[in-house]
């Protein structure tokens, strides 16, 4: 590895960085050695997720929490994850278009496609979060796919988890549901200029008071109106009380513990079905494909013929 | 493995606010299977530059209906080679006269395409492009 780049990287020079995360993108040898020689750099940045509903507001609050942030001194980065077509692999990433604000201010934003992978990130943010870190930045903003109720691995690997709510998108049953809900270190009740607002944050209060753990972190509800960057410096404290708060019970290192957990599993099932699939043709995989459909064998008895290969 | 996907920047440098034929490129990219940034209108030389350049994209399209394209495609070009992003390519689309492309082509512009252009041509010609572009790195 070319020690003048790792360096530059380090320095956080934009084209380099920009480079790094290409490289991330693409896997492979270069991807896995560049992780390799920055990876004891890492350690320091704050990483913050943002997720929620299309159309909830998650870029234009990223936006303006990115501005508040950088009021405050902090250097940001944002990775701003937009879903890739599940049928010609192309993707419109749109997210950047509701961050003009931050041209020219020095923060990073790196658009990336979800390429295939479910959950609301794509397979290789977890790389290019250690990249923006090995670049020095203070805080990475990480902003989800438009998220379902089941999109919650932005929680695996961010410090603080922000869920973003808007008016008239659930009742109160909705609030009970199990999920995204449950994720949220914040909540946030976006648009909160709109009608219903109120009734939204009272839904969510509600379940909040019925967590059986009297003594856990409360996230707070906040309201905010990101179009006119309302109430970001609110959530701005909200984050850095619960990073006091999750430093304070030494939660931080169990969250480190259980992101690289689940990190290590999903890199050693990457590994090992590339392993394992090296070897087999296109048209062998296609044969045992034939065998399925035609009811000729079923699909754990072509798993283990592959696994014992 | 599939290939990694095309990177395109999408933008509308001026203040001109016809985004149509922008957005249907856009999509027209997108299902050809490229990874699509769009910033959409009222972009500044400098926004456009920062975006290749932190998106680190293979490819920079811009629309423009204004005629301010032989005032403002230079200042991209300009600043894309001072960041050291200088090995995109540049894509223009709009509504600009023939006599001004020869201008465009010294400037470093690969491809222009007026009102009219079947979405599939320029499809075609991004992809042949990049696949010239990558035999020549690996040649």
């Amino acid at each position: 590895m070319n020690s003048k780049f790792i360096s530059q990287i380090q320095n956080g020079e934009p084209l380099a960085v920009a480079r790094a995360l290409t490289r991330v993108e693409r896997g492979g040898d270069d991807a896995r050695n560049l992780i390799r020689a920055l990876f004891p750099y890492t350690g320091r940045a704050d990483i913050i997720g943002i997720t929620g509903a299309p159309g909830t507001g998650k870029s234009t609050l990223v936006n303006a929490l990115a501005k508040e942030l950088c009021a405050r001194e902090k250097r940001v980065a944002i990775i701003a994850v937009d879903p890739s077509s599940p049928f010609t692999g192309g993707a419109i990433l749109g997210d950047r278009f509701r961050m003009q604000d931050l041209a020219g201010t020095g923060i990073f934003i790196r658009s990336m496609a979800s390429r295939g992978q479910l959950g609301g990130l794509a397979a290789a943010v977890s790389d290019a979060i250690l990249v923006l870190d090995a670049a020095g930045f203070d805080v990475i903003l990480v902003e989800t796919v438009g998220a379902g109720q089941g999109e919650v691995d932005i929680a695996k690997h961010a410090h603080t988890t922000i869920v973003l709510e808007a008016p008239g998108f659930g009742d109160d049953i909705q609030a009970i549901k199990a999920g995204i809900l449950e994720i949220a270190d914040i909540l946030v009740v976006n648009k909160a200029d709109r009608d219903g607002a109120n009734a939204t944050v009272a839904a969510l209060q509600m379940n909040l008071s019925l967590n059986p753990d009297k003594r856990a972190w409360r996230p707070p509800v906040l309201k905010t109106i990101a179009l006119q960057g309302k109430g970001m410096s609110e959530l701005a404290d909200a984050i850095a009380k619960h990073k006091t708060y999750t430093n304070e019970n030494h939660l931080r290192v169990k969250k480190e513990a259980a992101r690289f957990d689940d990190e290590l599993r999903e890199l050693l099932k990457r590994e090992l079905l590339g392993k394992k699939l090296q070897n087999v043709s296109d048209a062998r995989w296609q044969n045992w494909i034939d065998e399925i459909i035609t009811r000729k064998r079923d699909l754990y008895a072509i798993a283990e013929e592959i696994l014992n290969a | 493995m599939s290939e990694t996907p095309i990177r395109v920047l999408v933008a509308k440098p001026g203040l001109d606010g016809h985004d149509r034929g922008a957005k249907v490129v856009a999509r027209a990219m997108r299902d050809a299977g490229m990874e699509v940034i769009y910033t959409g209108i009222r972009q500044t030389p400098e926004m456009i530059a920062e975006a290749a350049l932190q998106e680190d994209v293979d490819v920079v399209g811009l629309s423009i209906l204004s005629g301010a394209h032989l005032e403002l495609f230079p200042r991209i070009t300009e600043m894309l080679r001072e960041k050291g992003k200088d090995d995109v390519l540049l894509v223009a689309g709009g509504i600009i006269p023939d006599e001004d492309i020869p201008q465009l082509e010294a400037m470093g512009f690969t491809g222009v395409f007026g009102p009219g252009t079947n979405t599939n041509d320029l499809v075609k010609f991004v992809q042949n492009e990049m696949a010239q572009r990558k035999t020549k790195a690996e040649g």
